[in-house]
């Protein structure tokens, strides 16, 4: 990258621009490294040197009853609005990727709109709309509100891959006689599937991330991990909240590596057709 | 799908069919097969429409609707409205008041209509109250004379004036006090006394707030993602797990991890303190700068994907062919290159903009009174006071400047997005 033939000014700035970078590397990933030792202390405190290693806080979260629950919570609501938003906006992607008609500009901006609008407002909105309804306080309502806010990520990530699909796929399966209900499932889906998963995963990671509107929909009850842990921050920040934040951690680690995966899978796949 | 209609047909369509033209058995195929998408997509459009679009809507519907009064007392604001405002009403509307206040007494209706006026002018809620204790009226009195020996307010103009504007179905009360104005008794719109002006200093904030997070990931994220695009394939993608691992990270995890870093014991605090450029630990969170510092640490990725992805496009020819007619290096990289990256720039910060303008978890949890945003006030008066009007307004300004930004964004950054999203 560094031509030979570069000014002592250029040298200079390129390792200044590659230290800059490091540092906003460093920037983004330390506060992900730093608290995974500390869920490891011995001591009540989140500070470091830490005292001794232990895993007494694993212990306390697995041995409690709130942690517990909220995990339980979140393993209700997550996959069941995953679920939801990946069949609807799957089904909506054909629809929209297919056909073309006056005003799809506009039915997709307001389809993917719950990605924009402030979650607090949708928070209040979906809370004084369920109320009456007796959808607030129920899994019903929170997973109808997760779904909502997962569909943009599903509709995002399976047009993306539709668009690079090829139909004359699906007419040679059905100049071979087979039916439409088949060809989708053993013609289209297989092929679509790399982006209907990495779109389920964006919304199985909102709605398991998601504390917002939780806080407004869900009865004490109902409170998802998320929701444990802003109590925890705000009331008692131990720690237990650094080993609820490493578990999450891992999860999300395990989320983006089977994405990267996906993705130099279908990567390869494609280059591999050019050939 | 497609296939099917269009070849089935000659095979296997009835009798009557085939005898039609062609061209209209085409049509009817283009016709089935655009009512089949249509058919894909109602589901989620219904879905949406259902959880999404109508409470919303309804929320900001709550911000004009004024049905305090007009349910406490029904009549007397139907018979007001017909009222011309000079003077005083007709004795037939104090003779519907008069009775219809002697009904109500007592009722949470007449106590919420109580307090919504009290709202448009001080000391009405105790009139109300007072003078629903005081009723009946002697019989065979004035209607007029009874009302003012109660209370003397009952004389004046204003007092129904009040109650007439507060009577009307909806209300422009909350939108206006939204943005610190508010309707004198004369009926003009006046800017709000300065202890009730809150809001637009609430606005402002939430706005100067957004547009530091902003300059701020973009100040941080240009170098870097530059760096990602000059770099080969294997090493920029190991790099960019480094970008979007914290972007998959709950945010609560990542808000519980600066609290750790930046309190008062903490590391940065650790850090400073033994290259001895500080004695005394910095308070560097539950202020404007811990907020800083979170915000554009959960944000920095929407900047750095839509950057990347417009950088990555961007063929080096152009800067090899600047400097190979001598441009010097810096300024060829800003007259060349940098006007090449402008869509990225545009579509991130934007994106950034939008995002950070409704947070509420961090500021929450990492600001003190000051640092709280527009969100913060709409959560408020939903839980804690319980004024869904005002917090309907704050909603609907919040919303509209969020949904203009959205509409500049998916018009001149449509390319940012989707690259983002498809990562």
């Amino acid at each position: 990258m560094l031509q030979a033939y570069a000014s002592p000014l250029e040298r200079t700035w390129f390792y200044a621009h590659r230290v800059i970078a490091g540092l906003i590397l460093l920037f983004l990933i330390l506060p992900i490294l730093v608290i995974v030792p500390l869920s490891f202390n011995s001591d009540s405190f989140l500070m470091y040197p830490m005292a001794g290693a232990s895993l007494r806080w694993y212990e306390e979260i697995i041995g409690s009853d709130v942690w517990r629950n909220a995990l339980l919570n979140s393993l209700i609501v997550s996959p069941a609005a995953t679920l939801l938003a990946v069949v609807l906006g799957t089904l909506a992607s054909i629809g929209l990727v297919r056909s073309d008609f006056p005003g799809k500009a506009l039915l997709t901006a307001i389809l993917i709109s719950p990605m924009v609008v402030p979650v607090v407002i949708v928070g209040v909105a979906m809370y004084l709309f369920f109320a009456p309804l007796g959808l607030a306080g129920s899994y019903t309502g929170l997973i109808l509100a997760h779904a909502a806010l997962g569909v943009p990520f599903v509709i995002t990530t399976v047009t993306a891959t539709l668009q690079g699909f090829d139909y004359n796929l699906v007419r040679a399966a059905a100049s071979l006689g087979a039916n439409p209900v088949l060809t989708f499932f053993r013609v289209t889906l297989p092929l679509v599937a790399p982006g209907i998963v990495s779109g389920g995963l964006f919304a199985f990671a909102t709605s398991f991330d998601e504390v917002v509107v939780t806080l407004f929909l869900a009865s004490p009850g109902q409170a998802t991990l998320p929701r444990q842990m802003f109590a925890g921050i705000r009331e008692n920040i131990s720690p237990a909240i650094a080993a609820v934040a490493t578990i999450l951690i891992v999860l999300s680690t395990l989320m983006l590596l089977t994405l990267e995966w996906l993705r130099q899978r279908a990567e390869k796949l494609r280059t591999g057709k050019s050939r | 799908m497609t296939a099917t209609t269009l070849t089935a047909p000659a095979a296997a369509a009835p009798p009557a069919e085939r005898t039609l033209p062609l061209k209209t058995r085409l049509q009817r195929a283009e016709r089935r097969k655009k009512l089949l998408h249509l058919a894909l997509i109602a589901p989620l459009a219904v879905f949406l429409l259902l959880t999404f679009l109508w409470p919303i809507g309804a929320l900001l519907k709550r911000s004009v609707d004024n049905p305090e009064v007009v349910g406490g007392l029904p009549a007397t604001a139907a018979a007001l409205a017909h009222w011309n405002g000079q003077g005083l009403p007709p004795a037939s509307a104090l003779a519907i008041f008069v009775k219809e206040m002697e009904g109500a007494r007592g009722s949470t209706e007449l106590a919420s209509a109580a307090k919504r006026l009290n709202t448009e002018m001080t000391g009405y809620r105790s009139l109300i109250m007072k003078t629903a204790r005081s009723l009946p009226l002697p019989d065979g009195s004035n209607l007029q004379e009874g009302l003012a020996a109660i209370d003397p307010r009952w004389s004046e103009t204003r007092t129904w004036q009040v109650m007439a504007r507060a009577g009307q179905p909806y209300t422009s009360y909350y939108l206006l006090a939204a943005l610190d104005h508010a309707v004198d008794a004369d009926g003009a719109i006046v800017a709000a006394t300065e202890d009730q002006a809150i809001y637009l200093d609430v606005l402002g904030r939430t706005f100067w707030m957004s547009l530091v997070v902003t300059l701020c990931c973009l100040v941080l994220g240009f170098p870097l993602a530059y760096l990602l695009t000059s770099l080969p394939t294997r090493s920029s993608n190991l790099l960019m797990i480094l970008v979007l691992l914290p972007f998959w990270t709950s945010i609560l995890v990542r808000v519980a991890s600066w609290i750790v870093l930046l309190q008062s014991g903490g590391l940065v605090n650790q850090a400073l303190q033994a290259l001895g450029l500080i004695d005394e630990p910095l308070q560097l969170v539950f202020n404007r700068l811990g907020v800083y510092i979170a915000m554009t640490h959960i944000l920095l990725p929407f900047m750095i994907l839509p950057l990347y992805s417009v950088m990555k496009g961007i063929s080096p020819i152009y800067l090899r062919a600047a400097q190979s007619l001598g441009c010097p290096p810096f300024q060829s990289f800003w007259k060349v290159y940098f006007p090449q990256t402008l869509p990225g720039v545009f579509a991130g910060s934007l994106l950034v903009f939008i995002l950070s303008m409704g947070y509420y978890i961090t500021p929450a949890l990492l600001g003190g009174p000051q640092e709280q945003m527009a969100s913060y006030f709409i959560a408020f008066y939903t839980n804690e006071t319980i004024n869904w009007g005002m917090a309907a307004a704050l909603s609907t300004v919040l919303l509209g400047a969020t949904l203009l930004l959205y509409v500049v964004y998916s018009r001149y950054a449509g390319q940012g997005r989707n690259a983002t999203k498809a990562r």
